[in-house]
């Protein structure tokens, strides 16, 4: 279990006030200028020694992804926060945003810097109204403290913050879509290449990361990337905020270490599973656009990327959806079916009429009127639609659906035989 | 939609704010402030947007009709009609749904109307069903107007809408009593 001294968001919660005096007080904004003076070459390097892994989703190493701006570019360098948190099941950047704003702040400042960045936008989900209420002040007090601005914390670096709400897409947290939000216009993911590393906002080199990944950064850095990484297994690496809904006693977001294995932290921080370990039917272990894996594998798995993606899933956002035997797993299903269906960008033909077809398909076997042929055709249009889009918003709503499959077929099949004889 | 022909204008301090975020921006690139410009064109018009206001935004920064309206219509939260004072937007996404959505559902279709998407008869609210809220630690959530109120059951649900009925909202937030995201021990 992850010590009290190790954990970086210690007001995660809000149970101080977020304002800068509170957060210096907690370790914020210590000798910034220090960290900057170290210069970029450091802490690119500090960062690849923390084997910090993006936060966002697809896990792919920060140092890494850093490396990846050009250091000589003529135009203007961008880092992009993405803030437009909106994955099923997950919620650890909104209490980032309202309880440790300062720490997300902080670290926009070392990113950009590292980046060649003048320039930061955050992009907030539009439903995050109160949160971002929250943010601006902070940045407000940032400014004032000449923290941010010119000659940011007295760095010698000038560098700004804007923030901008989202307005209710789901597909704005990909990145190229959010890039187009930006620019005010619909969220349509681009093709890629370009890569936003070399032509992002405003065609200009842009960096997008995740609010968690932008946040842990200046305690990585006073730290010591080695500190980081001395959590969790090689590669699955640090500190995690993990957020368990779901049929749990007690719901919760918890920092934790990396590698923790599912059941101990659903049962030492979720107060366990509704009726207890043995009530449990199935877990999506990452947000919901990661397969589910069955209780048996739940007894034993470890909550990192390595461990989840071995066991056909992935760890995703760490949004930790608990299902009991209580649950209709179909419905539960056909629900995110939904939700994809829902968000589609249109863009892609596969995933417009693809999203809609499979929830009405999904909708059809929940209410027992689809025979094993039906699953079958399911399952084959979830391979046409993977794979075959510009973005991962149908890799995405594709893989519920195969992981509902892979591990109750049976039992859902038995379940359609004893309704048709009804 | 509104007949009258360019009614709109941001009143004075909303022109501060729209020249405010315009600063955002780089000179040059005026359209990357149409979703914060009709957001706040939208609070000034009781949360709903006509095409005569589009056509005010989207001649403030300079860019084509069209193209303000396929922001308007791709995004979830700009509404092109009226919505009542309260909009009580329901969470049914998955995590909602396995701690009670649908007891919250049934809650607003008590106290404000059968369907959704209809103004109360003393229009005061609407209800709708959304997908994800990103809150799913606190399940099941509504968010009325720009507020959360999460952890909620049929009888909080019933409360919260009455707390606007009477005139003296609930405390946002957590209606079970806990504090923000953390477990209750």
């Amino acid at each position: 279990m992850l010590k009290e001294k190790d954990k970086i968001f210690t007001n995660l919660f809000g149970d101080e006030p977020f304002h800068l005096k509170n957060a210096q007080a907690r370790g914020d904004w210590d000798n910034t200028k220090e960290l900057i003076k170290k210069g970029r070459e450091w802490i690119i390097d500090e960062m690849k020694k923390s084997e910090l892994r993006g936060r966002g989703g697809a896990g792919f190493p920060t140092g890494l992804k850093w490396s990846f701006m050009p250091k000589d570019s003529k135009l203007t360098n961008y880092l992009v926060v993405n803030a437009d948190e909106s994955e099923p099941g997950t919620c650890k950047d909104r209490d980032m945003i309202r309880n440790e704003p300062h720490k997300l702040i902080e670290g926009c400042l070392l990113a950009s810097f590292a980046m060649n960045a003048h320039t930061c936008y955050i992009y907030i989900r539009g439903e995050y109204f109160n949160e971002a209420v929250v943010l601006q002040k902070a940045i407000d007090e940032a400014y004032d403290a000449g923290l941010i601005g010119k000659n940011a914390a007295k760095s010698g670096w000038d560098f700004d913050i804007f923030l901008h709400r989202g307005a209710g897409a789901y597909i704005c947290g990909e990145e190229t879509a959010l890039l187009e939000s930006l620019e005010g216009k619909k969220g349509q993911p681009r093709l890629k290449p370009p890569f936003p590393a070399n032509k992002g906002l405003y065609g200009s080199p842009t960096t997008v990361n995740n609010v968690e990944t932008i946040a842990v950064v200046p305690t990585i850095l006073r730290r010591g990337g080695e500190w980081f990484s001395s959590f969790g297994r090689p590669k699955n690496t640090g500190t995690k905020v993990f957020c368990i809904s779901g049929h749990v006693n007690n719901p919760c977001n918890i920092e934790e270490e990396m590698s923790i294995p599912l059941r101990e932290l659903v049962e030492k921080h979720a107060g366990g599973v509704t009726g207890g370990w043995d009530n449990l039917k199935a877990v999506i272990p990452g947000g919901s656009s990661v397969p589910l894996i069955p209780k048996s594998t739940c007894d034993t798995v470890l909550m990192d990327f390595d461990s989840l993606s071995a066991v056909k899933s992935g760890l995703g956002t760490a949004a930790v959806i608990v299902m009991d035997k209580s649950t209709d797993l179909v419905k539960a299903i056909s629900k995110l079916s939904h939700f994809y269906k829902h968000e589609s960008c249109g863009q892609c033909t596969p995933c417009r009429e693809g999203t809609g077809w499979m929830w009405r398909m999904m909708e059809k076997i929940g209410n027992g009127r689809a025979s094993s042929n039906d699953i079958d055709k399911l399952l084959d249009v979830t391979k046409q639609i993977e794979g075959h889009t510009i973005c991962a918003l149908g890799d995405a709503a594709a893989w519920p659906i195969q992981g509902l499959f892979r591990h109750f077929r049976d039992e859902i099949e038995e379940q359609l035989k004893k309704t048709k004889a009804a | 939609m509104s007949n009258q022909k360019n009614a709109f204008v941001f009143n004075k301090e909303n022109e501060i704010k729209a020249k405010e975020i315009l600063l955002k921006y780089p000179t040059d690139r005026r359209q990357s402030a149409i979703m914060p410009l009709l957001d706040l064109a939208q609070r000034q018009n009781e949360n709903w947007l006509s095409r005569d206001i589009v056509e005010y935004v989207a001649d403030y920064l300079e860019m084509p009709f069209i193209k303000a309206w396929e922001v308007v219509t791709f995004y979830s939260m700009y509404y092109t009609k009226y919505n009542g004072k309260y909009l009580v937007q329901v969470c049914g996404t998955t995590p909602c749904w396995l701690r009670g959505s649908d007891q919250v559902i049934k809650a607003c279709k008590e106290v404000i109307s059968p369907e959704p998407n209809t103004v109360s008869s003393d229009g005061l609210f609407s209800w709708m069903q959304v997908e994800c809220l990103g809150a799913c630690v606190n399940a099941p959530l509504v968010q009325i107007n720009d507020d959360y109120y999460e952890d909620l059951t049929y009888d909080t649900t019933k409360n919260v809408l009455q707390s606007l009925i009477d005139g003296s909202p609930l405390s946002i937030g957590s209606q079970s009593g806990r504090k923000s995201s953390k477990a209750v021990s």
